[in-house]
């Protein structure tokens, strides 16, 4: 069972539908590993669905009632179904929602020494997700972050000067939180983050890494 | 538990029967009398939400074809049909507005980690859990019940409340958490609202 949970902030914006693709898919593969999160989620959607209950009827147009049912036999769209790669290799670490998302096999690309790194997806506008591999005891550079990054552990886990990150914690930076991250000395770390800003290294030697590593 | 039920519950327990029937017999009488129930209500709802007459009445069509194809996985304990609606028109609005999915858990997901409480607590109707959610919003305070209405049942962010009672962010978050805790608290200690 997960320690770090989203906040009810959080679990309100997504069970409203508010947050960016990615940022949900998180939020998802965190509600999958934590049966309390869940619990919030389903209690905030019942508020929509008495938000709909509540709603002053508005009359539908003549004839929808009609048009509805002479669709009813229609086959469904294939873009409403969705694609789940099969539960192989690191995909068995990741929950279905993450699995759906991130589709074909990650593309891994070596960041610095001990991190790996694939990017999912274009990304829209400020929003970047990406898979994360960090080699077992591996530290990273201390760094902050612009703007808002959340991230989950998948396998194995790290710790910082917050606390010790286990599979299904999430992790929610902001510009305030300045940290160094260092991977479990036996498992190493598995873990997807989205963040919506560039991320920004403070030590010495992460200054001069800005200028080469696009977080 | 109480056997007597109140008119909120019948009337809820009638549209899981209505659900019940499009999903089993695909009954069209009872799936366009869940259309009748809904339809006007969940546009109202979307012209509440800033949608335009035209697109509200082709977003319900939307929302009720898709009752009809995804009646099977309707499950009655893990929410109520008005709850499992809104996920529909919620995830079908997203698809539209920003041609992105809703991503949520899969409950047959391997990864799944199950809910000890929930077994504990299947005894309790969800009809009967959501109708006391209901009476509990009645009892909020009035300000609190409008920031909680402006979040939920007029799609604001928080961002956007803020601007609109010229109250500070953090305000409305606090106040937003509190009407949150109370409702949680209306609905006894276990936790769920």
């Amino acid at each position: 069972m997960p320690m770090f949970h989203l906040s009810d902030d959080d679990l309100l914006e997504y069970a409203a539908g508010r947050f960016a693709e990615p940022f949900a898919v998180l939020i998802a593969a965190h509600l999958t590993l934590c049966p309390t999160c869940r619990r919030s989620v389903a209690e905030f959607e019942a508020l929509g669905g008495l938000a709909i209950e509540a709603a002053p009827a508005v009359d539908m147009a003549a004839g929808s009632l009609d048009a509805v049912l002479a669709r009813l036999d229609e086959p469904e769209p294939l873009e409403l179904r969705r694609t789940i790669p099969p539960a192989t290799g690191e995909f068995s670490r990741l929950p279905i929602p993450l699995r759906a998302f991130v589709g074909a096999a990650p593309r891994w690309k070596k960041v610095i020494r001990g991190l790996d790194e694939a990017e999912i997806g274009t990304g829209r506008g400020n929003v970047r997700a990406r898979l994360m591999r960090i080699a077992p005891g591996c530290a990273m550079p201390r760094h902050t972050h612009g703007g808002r990054e959340m991230l989950i552990v998948l396998d194995g886990g790290y710790s910082d000067e917050i606390g010790v990150y286990d599979v299904g914690d999430v992790a929610v930076a902001d510009p305030d939180v300045v940290h160094r991250p260092v991977a479990d000395a036996e498992e190493g770390c598995l873990c997807f983050a989205v963040t919506d800003a560039r991320l920004k290294l403070t030590g010495p030697v992460g200054r001069v890494l800005n200028l080469f590593i696009r977080y | 538990m109480d056997t007597v039920s109140s008119p909120a519950t019948t009337e809820a327990q009638q549209l899981v029967l209505w659900l019940g029937r499009v999903a089993q017999l695909r009954d069209r009488a009872a799936f366009g009398q869940l259309f009748g129930y809904f339809a006007p209500r969940l546009k109202g709802y979307l012209i509440r939400l800033g949608c335009d007459a035209g697109a509200s009445e082709e977003l319900v069509q939307d929302v009720m074809l898709t009752v009809w194809r995804r009646a099977e996985s309707f499950d009655a304990a893990q929410a109520g049909v008005a709850t499992w609606i809104y996920t529909i028109a919620r995830n079908r609005r997203i698809d539209r507005l920003r041609s992105e999915r809703h991503p949520a858990f899969d409950p047959s997901d391997p990864l799944l980690v199950p809910d000890e409480a929930e077994n504990a607590e299947q005894g309790i109707e969800t009809a009967e859990r959501e109708h006391s959610l209901r009476s509990a919003i009645m009892r909020l305070p009035k300000e609190q019940a409008r920031l909680l209405q402006m979040a939920f049942f007029e799609d604001q962010p928080h961002s956007g409340i803020a601007a609109t009672t010229r109250l500070p962010l953090g305000t409305v978050k606090s106040r937003i958490r509190l009407a949150l805790a109370r409702l949680r608290r209306e609905l006894g200690s276990d936790g769920s609202i």
